[in-house]
């Protein structure tokens, strides 16, 4: 255990139990906090300061702020798989055993070898990174990991699989309130006593906001905090109000859609494994109120990103919610009266204020009275013109300044400190608002962008809203709550607005956002925390022509990332606006963008990884595909057996053996795949007749025929073999990866353009479990098996179906074939899809039967010609191209594509066309894809042929076969190309050829052997 | 992400959807004569307006059912969703019909049967 040495921990804090003490640790080093502390809070009470590096210049840097606004301190957590980088120390909630390191350093956090990046900072200016890639591409290579050492903060863990389980919920609310502050609060007692459902999340683990700091605020004569815990507690006994702590609003879309992020467990030192981690919330709300409140600015002056430098109001936090104070010797900073409190509440509590530094020429008499009482100097129409310091604030310069504020008049001072507190005023949290699209207006009195009108049905209320006072703003939310509850149609009970009794602070800073620079170059002075950017970085890109806002953010990096400008978004606004001469809303702003805070993806992703990432389909078929030791493929969503590679064998030679067996005696494929559809209505033939090319009303009941489809623009879509069961009842079959693609299609054109039609489809592709039964033994295999149909070429000829039973099972065979042998397609009700592979192995084996995959099943096509929609096509190619003017109807009055493929441009002799290549060397296989030209010898850039779609090793021909779309290629029948090759090795020599390779004549699909 | 009211269905979140491109592009008659540039009119052309567009859409992951959305494209309005083969009924969508471009294409022209014995006129 280490010593309890919270040698900053004052008395008091309303978020932490001081007799609880909590271990945690810290690059390594033991610490003690308290219950309730954030791991931020802790530290400062051990008075560490010094947290982590800054991203560019590897700076030293401390703990700036209190919230989500933190652009300093971010860590990393965890150890082994639970690591998670660049979470903000403000946010973590402090547990026993809890593991936290600083990040961008290297080899520890008091020396950081990066850090010689901030000697170099002249050659690391604005748009670094857009100059660096102008060099020349080899510098980049060189230079890349370099710099993408250098760069970045955490690392994520090294192990990918995230050991915690996340969870997603979907929700609809009549109102969603953002923040639980007291105006969100306030908000959700209006509308739930109206009835309506009500979801309020706060991001924290307490509600109450800045209330929460301070004990001088009164509501209905009681202590704010009283009035915050029983709001709660009436809150919380309404069955219709939903209140979420710990839960960030991050994402606003379009339709009221809104994301939320809930972290469930990571506060907790024991994790009860029925939790997830987190848990997104999707939600739809009719109403939205956004309670966000409002983040203070910092001031720009040299080295104001030395650990000790803080905001005002998180000094405030620390004092007030968790009993710490920031340092012992502090110096407050300020443009507005607001600051002034605060440095007398670190007064009373033991922080010495040794200067409240104003830009101002003067305050109230009545802060100065309370000042002179404290014993606290003022130095007003002064700014601190630079901070020094060896890893922490030691010690300031302070300067007369013009009334202004933007020179300085006279002789610094030089004051000892440990601590500066900053205020450049507030502004409101309008990320949300701006992610509805809602627009910003600029109140020239509280200096800030706050709403004006709402795109999305939502309303901003509070601090968000630009009203800072807190009477004021829970007069608001009453009435944004009592608008939204009647917009929803529920009857508004007006509740009571609550008496607040505060001191009235004066919210209207005076307008400087930077301040002078003292003796000599100095410290840097920083807009962007997180980013590294500087005043000088925003003065250099106006001076190399950046103007625009959008430009400025993206040349220096300046409200990007991870922060997005919380912070720094209006100081880099006005330096520009300064710049360039213009007011601030001239300048305008930049969007924020999604998410308010980052959030994690293993959340995003939720249950979706692993093997729910994309569902794979299978057949029924696929354990005995695996018995037989299958190698398998990816088609679509559906794992197919690729090939049967025997003890031994490599994948060329299976698919060798099981090419050369199907033609010799016969094989056995899973054809499970191919989208099925069930087309059933008086109008079915018609229907088909308008969708394919070739005619379908005269095909007989129990016919089969082959049909291509287009679109209508004349390009082929999709093929496959459709048979008419009855007269008004079609089995249609399409490509296995078309199967979905083909039913939308069918779907759109019956419901868009023929209604009239009287058709029905259903998807049956999974109904039936096919196995395709190809090879001069088929016929043979399939009486083995036992069949009671006739399988006389007479009785059962090419493309016809039959019903029967095979083995005693129920089937639909078809006699179609893409292998161009005798071919059966047994199709049974799925459920008896194994026992129907079984037993045709079973009854084959005598004959020699071999299972095969799709891998020969695309060389036995290919040496037939037989085209792969998608494989020979690409969306660009017509029948015609492919050589197929035959299943093109001259006779039908339409169908889909018809008009297209008159145009005149179908008919040009220089389209690519589907031809046959047959290499001079029969042993060279042509990469797929590669290009072919007619002479190789011609200067590049060569004209193109065109390429190469299909090519295999024909086991059957003892030849190298391919397929290419080649322009012209009907007309260059006989002629030799050429395709070159990239590796150096010659181009290779080929003979355009007509597709049909092997048995040309189709002696072969009767069994003839 | 975008709240649509199917008109079979009900108000469901746009990720039940797929959106089908611009509506009411009649498709030419067989049988009527349309140059090639006329039916590219048809074929290829597009509108992509700032403001309300009448568009396709399919209750995919749902009751399968096309049907028609006039949807403002800057605001993501929905300004009403009405059944496939009808037209809108608000004003705004009813001027969207009526102003497009479309109805004045000989592509669409010819998506109506030539009335005999009063060609010409
Ligand atoms: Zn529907």
């Amino acid at each position: 255990m280490a010593k309890n040495k919270q040698v900053m921990r004052v008395k008091g804090g309303s978020a932490v139990q001081q007799d609880k003490l909590v271990q945690f640790t810290f690059d390594g080093k033991s610490y003690m906090g308290c219950a309730g502390d954030t791991l931020a809070s802790a530290l400062l009470a051990n008075n560490v300061h010094l947290v982590g590096r800054s991203f560019k210049y590897h700076r030293p840097r401390g703990i700036m702020a209190a919230g989500a606004e933190e652009a300093n301190a971010l860590v990393q957590l965890g150890t082994d798989g639970r690591v998670e980088p660049n979470l903000r120390a403000t946010q973590v909630e402090l547990y026993d055993g809890l593991v936290a390191k600083s990040q961008n350093r290297f080899p520890s956090l008091k020396f950081d070898v990066g850090q010689v990046n901030s000697l170099l900072s002249r050659f690391f200016p604005a748009g670094f990174y857009y100059k660096t890639f102008m060099w020349p591409a080899s510098f980049w290579m060189t230079y890349e990991k370099f710099i993408r050492n250098a760069a970045g903060l955490g690392k994520v863990g090294r192990d990918h699989n995230d050991p915690d389980r996340y969870e997603k919920r979907h929700a609809h609310f009549d109102i969603v309130i953002a923040g639980g502050g007291a105006s969100g609060l306030m908000a959700a007692w209006q509308a739930g006593m109206s009835g309506c459902r009500v979801l309020l999340a706060e991001a924290g683990p307490r509600c109450g906001g800045w209330l929460n700091s301070v004990d001088d605020v009164e509501i209905d004569s009681q202590p704010a905090q009283d009035w915050i815990k029983k709001t709660l507690v009436r809150l919380q006994a309404m069955e219709n109000v939903s209140v979420l702590t710990r839960t960030t609003l991050f994402g606003y879309g379009d339709h009221n859609y809104l994301t939320l992020a809930q972290t469930v467990t990571d506060h907790l030192k024991d994790k009860p494994a029925h939790l997830p981690r987190m848990r997104m919330w999707k939600v739809r709300a009719q109403q939205v109120i956004l309670a966000t409140g409002a983040i203070e600015r910092p001031l720009v002056f040299s080295g104001n990103d030395l650990p000790g430098v803080m905001l005002a109001s998180a000094a405030q936090t620390y004092l007030g919610e968790f009993g710490v104070l920031p340092g012992k010797r502090g110096i407050v900073m300020t443009n507005n009266d607001a600051t002034w409190h605060i440095a007398f509440a670190l007064q009373e509590a033991g922080c010495l204020v040794k200067a409240i530094v104003d830009t101002r020429p003067s305050a109230s008499p009545a802060l100065k009275r309370q000042a002179e009482s404290l014993g606290i100097e003022v130095l007003s129409s002064h700014g601190i013109t630079a901070a020094h310091g060896h890893l922490k604030v030691a010690r300031v310069e302070v300067s007369p300044l013009t009334a202004d504020g933007t020179d300085i008049t006279g002789d610094a001072l030089h004051i000892d400190c440990d601590c500066i507190l900053m205020s450049g005023g507030l502004s409101p949290v309008v990320h949300l608002h701006s992610q509805a699209r809602g627009k910003l207006t600029w109140d020239e009195k509280t200096l800030c962008f706050r709403p004006s009108s709402a795109h999305e049905a939502e309303q901003s209320a509070g601090a968000c809203n630009g009203t800072f006072d807190l009477q004021r703003g829970l007069k608001e939310a009453i009435t944004a709550a009592g608008k939204a509850a009647k917009a929803v149609g529920m009857a508004v009970q007006t509740v009571d607005v609550p008496v607040v009794d505060a001191p009235r602070i004066n919210r209207a800073p005076m307008a400087v956002w930077s301040l002078p620079n003292g003796q000599g170059e100095g410290e840097k002075a920083f807009v962007d925390f997180q980013n590294d950017v500087t005043a000088s970085d925003i003065k250099l890109a106006v001076r190399e022509g950046y103007h625009s806002v959008e430009h400025v953010k993206r040349y220096t990096t300046t409200g990007m990332a991870t922060d997005q400008g919380k912070t720094s978004n209006i100081n880099a606004l006005a330096i520009l606006a300064d710049q360039l001469g213009d007011a601030i809303p001239e300048v305008g702003t930049t969007t924020f963008r999604m998410p308010y805070t980052p959030t994690s993806i293993g959340m995003i992703a939720g249950r979706s990884i692993g093997s729910l990432f994309d569902p794979v389909r299978t057949t029924q078929m696929e354990s005995l595909h695996r018995q037989a030791g299958a190698k398998f493929e990816h088609v679509g969503q559906w794992m197919r057996a690729w090939y049967y590679p025997k003890e031994g064998e490599d994948m060329e030679q299976a698919v060798s053996r099981e090419v050369l067996a199907t033609r010799q005696a016969a094989g056995l494929l899973d054809a499970s795949t191919l989208g099925k559809i069930d087309i059933k209505g008086p109008d079915a033939a018609e229907f088909l007749n308008r969708i394919y090319t070739n005619g379908w009303l005269k095909l007989k009941v129990g016919r089969c025929r082959y049909g291509l489809m287009c679109k209508d623009d004349g390009m082929v879509m999709d093929d496959g073999v459709t048979t008419r069961l009855a007269e008004d009842h079609f089995h249609m079959t399409t490509t296995t990866g078309g199967a979905a693609g083909v039913l939308d299609w069918l779907e759109e054109w019956l419901q868009t353009e023929w209604p009239e039609l009287r058709v029905y489809l259903t998807s049956v592709t999974e109904q039936w479990a096919v196995a395709t039964l190809s090879g001069p033994a088929a016929k043979d295999i399939l009486t083995a098996a036992g069949v009671d149909i006739d399988l006389a070429n007479d009785a059962f000829p090419f493309m016809s179906m039959k019903k029967g039973h095979v083995s005693g099972l129920p089937a639909r065979l078809f006699r179609i074939s893409f292998t161009g042998e005798l071919s059966y397609e047994i199709n049974v009700p799925a459920r008896y899809g194994a026992a129907l592979w079984s037993t045709l192995m079973k009854a084959g084996a005598p004959f020699g039967l071999t299972p095969y995959g799709t891998e020969a099943m695309h060389v036995l096509r290919a040496e037939k010609g037989f085209i792969i929609v998608g494989q020979e096509t690409d969306g660009s190619v017509t029948p015609l191209d492919l050589g197929m003017d035959w299943i093109v109807s001259k006779t039908k009055t339409d169908f889909i594509g018809k008009r297209a493929l008159e145009r005149v441009s179908m008919a040009d002799p220089q389209r690519k066309q589907l031809v046959g290549l047959l290499t001079d060397d029969p042993n060279k296989v042509i990469p797929e894809g590669a290009h072919a030209v007619l002479d190789p010898d011609q200067p590049t850039p060569m004209a193109m042929l065109g390429h190469v779609t299909s090519s295999y090793f024909s086991p059957n021909l003892g030849h190298s076969i391919a397929m290419g779309l080649l322009k012209g290629g009907h007309e260059l029948m006989g002629q030799t190309v050429y395709i070159p090759m990239l590796d150096g090795h010659p181009p290779i020599k080929a003979r355009i050829t007509d597709t049909s390779f092997y048995d040309a004549k189709g002696d072969r699909l009767n069994g003839a052997s | 992400m975008l709240q649509l009211n199917c008109p079979f269905c009900g108000l469901r979140d746009e990720a039940e959807f797929s959106c089908g491109g611009e509506a009411h592009i009649a498709r030419p008659l067989a049988g009527n004569q349309l140059n090639d540039k006329d039916f590219a009119d048809y074929l290829f052309l597009r509108d992509n307006p700032k403001g309300v567009f009448l568009e396709r859409w399919r209750h995919a992951a749902g009751c399968r059912r096309w049907f028609n959305v006039a949807r403002h494209t800057v605001s993501h309005e929905i300004i009403e969703t009405y059944a496939m083969g009808s037209l809108p009924k608000s004003k705004a969508a009813r001027q969207a019909y009526q102003e497009s471009w479309r109805r004045k294409t000989a592509a669409e022209a010819a998506s109506k049967p030539a009335k005999k014995g009063k060609e010409g006129r």
